[in-house]
């Protein structure tokens, strides 16, 4: 089964490379991008038999590793469907 | 004294702290490869800067993983002085020996310089021989050393004189101007709540000896030979 997670600075965080992104954005002319966010994208490939056990896989090696929950918030699809976010809302 | 350094894959100051520490204080000095399970007969642990793991995924954060990782919490926990520099400040971050995390630098780029750092407080092990509110000019090399903490930590770490080292500029006052990458407060290094387990990013292992510009980076190691001699550490190697 295949997760997919998204780790992404948390709102309060300030992110210097989307900063620097929409900044070369605007000078580029593209001045309605308000702002971006950079983030992380993982794919795993879990070997596991049943959606609950994938999820709490992902879950936990993404509590674990793959997001800094000082910094970072996280949201986890399974086949595409969105099945947990943690941290702060977005 | 004897001083541990521990070397993951892609450490590249162990060499320096070992220098520091045998050539510069004079005293012994080993190093701990990551996979070490215990650390041996040392007194003092550096975790030295570099790229620990290729600074894969988030800097330090594979590097907490690491079988030595267990042993240095073990020896914190006993009271032992550990020190991070750099890449060491990010992995006790990472593990949560140190409160925080890093961010990319404001500017988003790797400054490799000279900086004035105060030394905010005398009662750690590394910085026991410091003068009151003494200025260290010593470098820096990193590309996330950008300090964030939420704000009730860095309330805590500031009501508990837990900022050791802030960034200053040349008159000594912790300025935006002084502040080479966006850190909270100008925060350069921290300690933790009991104090012997210190973190900063610039090098001071770099800043030993005058032909290397300065000399102000000594101070620490001094220290540190100075705690150990008072305190020992009897207690911590029973373990």
């Amino acid at each position: 089964m295949k997760a997919r997670v998204f780790v992404t600075l948390k709102p309060s965080v300030f992110d210097p490379q989307g900063s620097t992104i929409a900044e070369a954005l605007h000078s580029l002319g593209y001045e309605h991008v308000a702002d971006v966010r950079q983030g992380k994208y993982f794919e795993l490939d879990l070997q596991v038999g049943t959606r609950g056990e994938a999820e709490r896989l992902a879950a936990e090696v993404a509590d674990k590793v793959l997001a800094n929950p000082t910094i970072e918030s996280y949201r986890i699809e399974l086949d595409d469907q969105p099945v947990k976010v943690a941290g702060a809302p977005r | 004294m004897t001083f541990g350094v521990v070397v993951f894959p892609g450490s590249n100051c162990d060499h320096d702290a070992d220098h520091a520490a045998r050539h510069v204080v004079g005293q012994n000095a080993r190093f701990i490869w990551h996979k070490d399970a215990s650390l041996g007969d040392v007194d003092a642990v550096i975790l030295p800067g570099g790229f620990s793991h290729g600074d894969y995924l988030r800097t330090g954060a594979i590097a907490r993983f690491s079988p030595v990782m267990r042993a240095v919490a073990a020896f914190a926990e006993a009271g032992g002085p550990v020190l991070g520099i750099c890449n060491g400040f990010q992995v006790l971050l990472e593990c949560g020996l140190l409160p925080g995390a890093m961010l990319r630098n404001r500017d988003v780029r790797f400054h490799c310089e000279f900086v004035t750092v105060k030394v905010e407080r005398r009662d750690t092990p590394f910085t026991g021989r410091c003068a009151e509110d003494q200025v260290l000019h010593i470098p820096i090399a990193h590309g996330e050393g950008n300090y964030y903490a939420p704000p009730d930590v860095i309330d805590d770490l500031e009501r508990n004189g837990r900022v050791v080292f802030r960034y200053v500029d040349a008159e000594g006052r912790p300025s935006a101007a002084g502040n080479p990458n966006g850190s909270v407060h100008n925060i350069a290094g921290i300690c933790n709540a009991s104090r012997n387990v210190v973190g900063l990013m610039p090098h001071p292992e770099r800043a030993c000896e005058a032909l290397m510009g300065s000399e102000d980076g000594r101070v620490l190691f001094e220290s540190v030979v100075d705690a150990v001699a008072r305190q020992g550490t009897a207690g911590v190697l029973a373990r």
